[in-house]
This record gives structure tokens, sequence and C-alpha cells, in this order.
């Protein structure tokens, strides 16, 4: 923390005059409105905000085809200037198959929770994976049935509190946790494989990164590609917002462990996932102190 | 006393989207965000910012409403700030 005086507070509501730059990255013009209905602290807007700005910075705006699932980010639908079809629980990679095969040309990618995806559904992300169809599935996983209350999904952690494990998910009664990414990394058609988080501003920064690379996958049409996003969900998770992404770091971030899980036909261990995360945040932290993520 | 404070950058911020999460607010490397006293339309808080900004962006990655636009200036903003 600095320790700069606090002095007056600043005009924000105009924009610099002559002498000063948009930085770098702006707000995605495929987002046609900052109003949306996700609860305060939620984290899947910034998901949503990652995913357009790969789909602008690629050029992919013409080409691009959502697979939407059902979830607090199906609002989205109305509000973010992508064609897509909205698809029953869980069925979202199927369609997204039937899409691309008709469309070839298309740049098709899947947005399901992990409620959708890996509690309603779980057999079709397998199969799309498994069969290396070339089209990304965008997973935003809380951990929890967000839109529904808070419930415990295949997902949540173990210790996990949520509506219906009041005293945390226990393996002997509720089971053990699917950690979906390691799964589908273990496909022979999946060929790249990533865990993002938008629990702070680097790691928004390297999950978009981790959709450009799959989008770039698809296009090369290398095999199927799957992006996993930890996104907070203080309503689900009943704590206040503030506190969301330090949540989210030590528990479902202990677990599911954020990196590129398989990239360039090498799929990496834990450890090694470990080991760059604890680079990479040093690393962000002298950009940040040097004042830009930018450069 | 009084301190000179440099701004590199700033920010516009749209006040009105705020759900005064404060997600902004740990995020901001030099700690110049604060929430206002005054709430917004729809009873929120929303971050006020003073001198020293950096225009480095953090706060506009992490905020879900998309409230922040961040600038660079070209020759950095001086403020006299009592300290
Ligand atoms: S319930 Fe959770 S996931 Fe749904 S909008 Fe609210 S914070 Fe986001
Ligand atoms: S641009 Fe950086 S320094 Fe400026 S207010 Fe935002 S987080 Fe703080
Ligand atoms: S992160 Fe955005 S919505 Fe949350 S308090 Fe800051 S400006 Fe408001």
């Amino acid at each position: 923390m600095s320790t700069i005086p606090l002095g007056p507070v600043l005009d924000t509501a105009h924009a610099p005059g002559d002498g000063a730059r948009v930085v770098e990255p702006k707000t995605p013009a495929l987002l046609l409105t900052n109003h949306h209905h996700l609860c305060p602290g939620c984290g899947e807007p910034l998901a949503i905000r990652a995913i357009a700005e790969a789909i602008e910075d690629l050029g992919l705006v013409d080409t691009a085809v959502c697979a939407l699932g059902i979830g607090c980010y199906t609002s989205f639908g109305s509000t973010v200037d992508i064609d897509l079809v909205q698809c029953l629980h869980g069925r979202a990679p199927s369609v997204a198959t039937g899409v691309k095969r008709m469309l070839p040309d298309a740049t098709v990618f899947t947005l399901q929770g992990d409620g959708d995806m890996v509690n309603e559904g779980l057999q079709e992300v397998l199969h799309t994976a498994a069969r290396g169809e070339s089209l990304t599935a965008v997973l935003v996983n809380n951990g929890v049935f967000g839109e529904t209350g808070g419930h415990m999904t295949a997902t949540s952690v173990l210790g996990q509190r949520t509506k219906n494990t009041i005293e945390g998910r226990d393996a002997e009664y509720h089971g053990y946790p699917i950690l979906i990414g390691d799964l589908i990394a273990q496909l022979e058609g999946a060929a790249y494989v990533a865990r993002g988080s938008v629990h702070n501003a680097g790691a928004v920064a390297r999950t978009t990164k981790m959709v450009r690379r799959a989008f770039e996958t698809q296009r090369r049409r290398e095999g199927f590609s799957f992006v996993e996003i930890l996104t907070m969900c203080p309503t689900g998770w009943f704590i206040p917002t503030g506190e969301g992404p330090d949540y989210l770091a030590s528990t479902l971030g202990e677990v599911h462990i954020m990196g590129e899980l398989k990239a360039d036909g090498q799929i990496r261990t834990t450890e090694e996932l470990h080991a760059e995360n604890v680079r990479k945040a040093a690393e962000l932290e002298a950009q940040l102190a040097r004042g830009g993520l930018e450069d | 006393m009084t301190t000179v404070v440099k701004s590199r950058g700033t920010v516009t911020i749209d006040v009105e989207s705020c759900k005064g999460c404060e997600l902004c607010i740990p995020a901001c490397p030099p700690a110049v965000l604060t929430m206002s006293a005054p709430v917004n339309k729809r009873g929120y808080h929303y971050p006020e910012l003073h001198p020293g900004c950096t225009g480095c962006a953090a706060c506009l990655m992490v905020c879900p409403d998309y409230c922040f636009e961040v600038f660079r200036f070209q020759t950095p903003v001086e403020h006299e700030v009592p300290s």
C-alpha cells in the first residue's frame, strides 16, 4: 500500500482534454451497455469482458457465434453484440458442435457455468472434447448454483459452505469436487486447456490471453479448446462483495489451480502450475508498481 | 506543510452504473481511490479519485460494472496536497 497523502477528490465525470491518451484495454464495443442485472461484485461480467476483448482483438466479431448455457450470465445474451443460440441446461457443447459443423468458418464458443456444464451436462462437454470438435468451451466456475440461490455444484471444494452444505462440503457425504479442466486436459481431442480467474487485475489480464489462445487454437483447427474462468459469487457464497477475491483465491483457487493445463501438446502438473503462479504474481506486483499492465 | 503529488494518469468513473462492490479500492496500487460518502441514484457508494493515479488500469480490469475509462497524461499533472 502506498503512503501518498490523500489530496482532494478530482473530477472523474469528464475525460481529460488534449495531452492525455486512452489506456488499453478500452471497454469492448461488443458490450452494448454497462447496465446489467448481475449482483454487485459478481465475477461473471469480468469473464464476459475478457471474451469480448479477445474476440475484438483477433478480429472475430463477424464470425463469432456463442452457444449460451443457463445461469446468471445468460442475461448478457441481450446486451452483448454477438450472435448466439440459447441452449438448454448443459447442452451448449452439442449445439455448438452442430453450428460448427454447418458453419466451419464461424468461431464457435460455448459459455456455461459450473452448474450447467459440470452438473447438468457433464457428458456433453466430455464427448465434445473427446471428439476433438474444433470449437471453444468457456466455463465460468464459481462453485455454486448462483442463479438459484447458492447450492453446491460438482465443482464446490471440500469444506466449502453452500446452502445445502452448511457445515462445509464433506467428502464422505457429498463426494469430491470434479476438476473439470484437469479431466478435459487428459482427453486426446483437447488441444488447449487453461484455467484463469478474475480475482485481481493480473488474473484478468492472464485470462484474457488464455481466451485469445483458445480462439487461435480453434482458428488453426487444432482441436477442442477449453477455458475455465474462476469467478466470484459473493451472493451465493454469502460474503461481503469486498471479500470475494480473497475467498476465491483461498478456496476454489487452491483446488482448481490456475494456469495453462495443456498447451502445445504438453500437459502440465499441478506443481508446475503452482510454481508458475508464484512467479507471475511477483511479476504482476512489480509491473503494477512500475505503473501499468499495458506495456 | 504540503507535498507535490504527481498524477501520470487519470480515470473517468460512471458513477451511476456503480454497484458499490468496492473491488476497485484494494485493486489500485497507489491507493488513490476511496469510497464516497454520498450515494448514487441506486443508493450505492461509489469510488472517488485522489491525486497520484498512474494510469495502470487495474481498476478498470476488476470492475464488474465497466465503470472506468483510463487515461495517461503526456506530461504528469502536479497537485499540491496537504501532508
Ligand atoms: S448470484 Fe452469484 S453468479 Fe449470480 S449474479 Fe449474483 S454474484 Fe453473480
Ligand atoms: S488507473 Fe491505476 S492508479 Fe489510477 S485509479 Fe485506476 S488503479 Fe488506481
Ligand atoms: S469496482 Fe466498479 S462497481 Fe465496484 S465499487 Fe468500484 S466502480 Fe463501483
